[in-house]
């Protein structure tokens, strides 16, 4: 029997605000427990919570880049719960009126298994689809001259909430007491909630993907999954191929890497199956995933489900949201990706697979920026980054929003390898150990450490001589016409010179000399 | 000293400005009052003696200071005040009258009171209330019931019952209070004393330990409108601190009602052409016949000084009180899941898990009124009944703000009773929940509309218990019903005696 999957997913993101969402304390990681506190985020009696705005400005800049509608008229409830992470025991959240809906993003998906479309078209025969659902086209993308297919597909976004979250429980094994940590608490979320329009690990993978560079490039938060600042829930259900309903779905949460998601989906599908060709029911529940041990248990079923008694949160006015205030943040929005890639190979002509490589990261695509508007020649720059920034990022283990150097300084590192002030293993010995992790001025560095190898050419040309001198045969072999011989030649200048000189300049001088004699 | 216990707010004010005696020295004569009569009375469960006569050596060294510089004084400078105890004040025990919060300090101080800080007044004391403010005799209060003054059989109302006893038995010049339901505006009739709860956003709740956060208000109790008036100007005002608080946002620009909070330019003895309407629906069969008398007296008043009286059909009146009980408790039930014994307060002694401690904590440390209304807002806001209940009564509390707009579209001012009986037995309600609920129908309408109101003293009953008459305005049209009130009160100032002094002559 063939199943289909349906997978949707809640995804909390969260923003990057300076403060945190209903009072002024730094929304810093780290730091001492409870000093980024205050009464508001640490419920004290009497307390009441303030809107940050700017929470909400980041909140609409990502419903815009995903296709939302804006709500105009929005409102924060209350979500009622008891814990002790929880300082008020209930979280401010939005049920009834989020602030964007009915929005959807376009992903692309690799496709190894070569989907035929129109078996892709059926998958999306829901009566409740969105015209919006019906974009799906097959295109080929080349890549380094290997053929890989891919498909798009849109993704529908049932809506966008703003809510708070919560702080932190830290257990002491060893005294077995549980302290709590508000410096989290208060921190903004959005959550993301989209419809089951998922039908495979690859396609939650590829929606992933996209948010994240969507958030990231809207400067909205840094999504990292491994550090909490994105987190995935996955709602999966089965159901017999050409079956209309829906089948009961499970919530699967932990999932810390796109690597558990993956294997997370994959094991649930499994599961479900299993239990459906053995004649039983799913049961509606959350389980959580142990990545280690590569499989799920149950957290909580249905029937131990709380009451939430969600209720709009009298502290807070409606927030009404100006078509004024909608346009200027859609008119300042930053350029998104798919925005770059077009204006790259517009603007500066670099590959597709330069570009391709140098967007996945913002941060390193403000670099690549950065250093062109320095005069970097664009290709050059791309170079640097994408074989020496990321070669040394996977040696140091640092990911591209970590990197500390500037464009400016790549620019100028570039100049001096084309002004010939010093040649290009210097050049590879700088950005390492001055630039890539120190961000120092190459210019002043490769002076004070006396690295040039613009060579007097005075110098050069008596170490030339002398060369030609010392390597009889060599000279010999040349002029016989065996031009490779030239080599032991330029070896013989480069070791003279202490590496400090231009290979192109000395073989240059050489062939001038060679031809005097 | 019984000369300075006497004295208003401002009176008072105004002689520590003048020199003729210091703040140390009518602190001291208040805190002196307290330790006679307030074994008696309970109207406080915290006396500040020493931080309140630190603050007034502060204050007196301030206003020589200013006089010395040729600044302008507060009026309200060294003058002691009382604030109910579910107001935060910084380093001071702020218990909500429960004994879950028993032990709670706050680390900060509620700006309605860090106003009156800083326009030099001493903070005296906090008053006894119903526990949480749920209750309207002040008997459900973890620290014992306060007595009525005029009467120490009888209850002083409630839940601001510890604020209005003391300015009625003269222990503070003036206090705080805060009004969910007519917790300000029913203990000042029962006292005997003048109290106002404003609109809704008036005063910044930023440190009041929430009720119903929708419908609380705090407001001042006083000897006289004056005092109030003086008072409501000095705590009035935006704060960024409370979203809920008017006068910032683009509306309320476009309304300088919402940024005036000159009350005392509207201490004003002339009411000519003022349209006042009596609500028909007010006076309902079952109501005390002396109340009824005295507030229709208090109508013929104000007609007799050129306003114009008229009788109308209010609407509404009968579904306020289980509107009102839904949406407050709905609130309450969600305002009080933070006293968990996790963070402060009081935690039980000994519990198998977390939700063992948190059951056992909230089981002994909440009282049965508070309880019940715990209960009865999760209840409302469970699913499957949210749109039964609360949304119904939203709906409600949206027609009765329009029941009141179409009166406010023809007059300036209703005017009625605060509450259909006088000060009830101690004990009399308790029994009876329903019928303590039934005592708010004339208050609760005017929060859940988000009015001003005042109560004023316009008489006393057949046992000589004081009685309250109710001025309502639309929202922030506070300057209206504080001038209808001021110049009531000029005429019986003129032509009743205030019974503001020797209550304690006699025995209970």
């Amino acid at each position: 029997m063939d199943y289909e999957v349906m997978i949707g997913l809640e995804v909390h993101v969260e923003l990057n605000t300076r403060t945190k969402i209903f009072c002024g304390c730094s929304t810093e990681f780290g730091g001492a427990p409870n000093t980024h506190v205050c009464p508001v985020c640490s419920g004290m009696p009497g307390s009441l919570p303030v809107l940050n705005k700017e929470v909400v400005n980041k909140a609409i800049s990502v419903g815009l880049a995903t296709n939302c509608d804006i709500t105009r008229n929005s409102k924060f409830d209350r979500k009622n719960y008891f814990y002790p992470d929880n300082p008020q025991n209930y979280q401010i959240s939005q049920l009834y009126y989020p602030i964007c809906r009915n929005g959807h993003v376009i992903i692309e998906v690799d496709n190894p298994d070569g989907i035929d479309p129109d078996t892709m078209h059926t998958l999306w025969s829901d009566p409740a689809t969105d015209s919006k659902c019906e974009e799906i086209t097959e295109s080929e993308r080349t890549e380094k001259g290997k053929k890989l297919a891919t498909y798009k597909k849109a993704v529908r976004i049932h809506e966008i909430h703003m809510e708070e979250d919560a702080g932190k429980l830290v257990h002491d094994g060893f005294t077995d007491e549980t302290w709590v940590d508000f410096n989290r608490s208060g921190v903004p979320l959005i959550e993301i909630v989209s419809e089951p329009d998922m039908r495979s690990a690859e396609e939650v993978v590829a929606y992933l993907e996209k948010l994240r560079e969507t958030v990231q490039y809207l400067n909205a938060s840094d999504c990292k999954l491994n550090e909490g600042s994105m987190r995935a829930d996955v709602n999966l259900s089965i159901r017999k191929k050409g079956s209309t309903e829906y089948g009961t779905r499970t919530e699967s949460k932990n999932l810390n890497s796109f690597r558990a998601i993956r294997r997370c989906i994959e094991a649930e599908i499994e599961r479900q199956i299993e239990i459906i060709e053995d004649g039983g029911k799913v049961v509606q529940e959350t389980r959580r995933w142990d990545d280690e041990k590569g499989y799920s248990y149950p957290m909580r079923s249905k029937e131990d489900a709380q009451d939430y008694r969600y209720f709009p949160d009298p502290d807070l006015v409606p927030l009404v949201i100006s078509q004024e205030w909608i346009d200027n943040i859609r008119d300042n929005r930053p350029e998104l990706r798919d925005e770059k890639k077009i204006r790259y190979k517009e603007e500066f002509g670099i590959p597709d697979y330069d570009i391709d490589l140098i967007t996945g990261e913002k941060a390193l695509a403000d670099l690549f920026e950065e250093a062109v508007a320095e005069g970097a020649d664009p290709k050059k720059a791309s170079n640097w980054l994408m074989v020496e920034t990321m070669r040394l990022m996977k040696e140091h283990n640092l990911d591209a929003d970590q990197l500390k150097f500037s464009g400016t300084n790549l620019a100028k590192l570039i100049k001096l390898v084309d002004a010939k002030e010093i040649n290009n293993a210097v050049a590879k010995e700088v950005f390492e150990k001055a630039i890539f992790l120190d961000n120092l001025d190459p210019e002043k560095y490769v002076a004070d450490n006396n690295l040039s190898t613009k060579a007097d050419s005075g110098e050069l040309e008596a170490v030339v001589r002398k060369a030609i001198e010392a390597n009889p045969k060599a000279v010999e072999d040349v002029k016989a016409g065996k031009g490779k011989a030239i080599g032991a030649i330029v070896g013989f200048v480069m070791k003279e010179m202490k590496g400090k000189c231009d290979p192109a300049e000395a073989n240059r001088m050489i062939a001038e000399q060679l031809k005097n004699i | 000293m019984q000369d300075i216990l006497s004295i208003s707010a401002v009176d008072l004010g105004k002689k520590i400005a003048a020199g003729e005696i210091t703040s140390v020295e009518a602190t001291q004569a208040y805190l002196d009052r307290i330790s006679a009569v307030d074994k008696d009375i309970n109207a406080y469960i915290t006396v500040m003696t020493e931080p309140a006569l630190k603050a007034a050596e502060e204050a007196d060294k301030m206003i020589a200071a200013k006089k010395a510089a040729g600044e302008e004084l507060s009026p309200l400078a060294g003058v002691p005040i009382a604030v109910k105890d579910n107001m935060c004040i910084e380093g001071t025990l702020t218990t909500c009258a429960s004994h879950i919060l028993d032990n709670f300090v706050p680390t900060y101080t509620a700006t309605a009171v860090q106003k009156l800080i800083d326009a030099g007044c001493v903070i005296i004391g906090r008053t006894n209330m119903d526990e949480f403010a749920m209750g309207s005799t002040t008997e459900t209060s973890y620290f014992g019931a306060t007595k009525n003054p005029r009467d120490l059989t009888r209850v002083p109302g409630g839940s601001s019952g510890g604020s209005a006893a003391a300015v009625a038995a003269m222990e503070c010049p003036a206090a705080l209070g805060s009004d969910t339901g007519g917790s300000i505006r029913q203990p000042a009739s029962f006292c005997g004393v003048t109290g106002i709860k404003p609109t809704y956003g008036r005063v910044s709740r930023y440190g009041l330990i929430a009720y119903g956060s929708s419908l609380d208000q705090i407001g001042p109790l006083g000897k006289n409108v004056t005092d109030c008036a003086t008072i409501l100007e000095v705590i009035s005002g935006h704060d960024a601190k409370d979203s809920t608080s008017a006068g910032a946002d683009e509306t309320s620009k476009q309304d300088e009602r919402t940024t005036d909070y000159k009350f005392t330019e509207a201490l004003v003895d002339d009411v000519k052409g003022m349209k006042i309407g009596i609500p028909r629906d007010y006076f309902l069969e079952g109501m005390n016949e002396d109340v009824k008398k005295a507030v229709l007296d208090a109508a013929e008043v104000l007609k007799s000084k050129g306003a114009i009286v008229e009788e109308f059909d209010l609407g509404m009146v009968e579904y306020a009180i289980p509107a009102y009980y839904v949406i407050a408790c709905a609130e309450a039930s969600s305002n009080l899941e933070r006293f968990d014994g996790v963070k402060y307060g009081y935690r039980t002694s000994d519990y198998l898990d977390l939700h063992n401690m948190y059951k056992k904590t909230r089981s002994e440390g909440f009282g049965a009124e508070v309880k019940r209304r715990i209960m009865l807002g999760s209840f409302v806001l469970s699913s499957g009944y949210y749109d039964a209940y609360y949304v119904k009564a939203l709906r409600v509390k949206a027609l009765i703000k329009k029941a009141f707009d179409d009166a406010f579209a023809k007059y300036d001012v209703i005017l009625g009773p605060v509450a259909p009986t006088t000060a009830l037995k101690l004990g009399e309600s308790l029994s009876d929940p329903i019928q303590m609920y039934l005592g708010d129908i004339y208050t609760v309408s005017v929060n859940l509309a988000g009015l001003p109101g005042i109560s004023v003293p316009c008489g006393e009953d057949s046992n000589g218990l004081p009685i309250g008459l109710q001025l309502l305005g639309q929202t922030f049209d506070e300057k209206k019903i504080i001038r209808a009130a001021y110049s009531y009160e000029q005429y019986r100032l003129n032509n009743m005696s205030l019974k503001c002094d020797d209550i304690f002559g006699k025995e209970a």
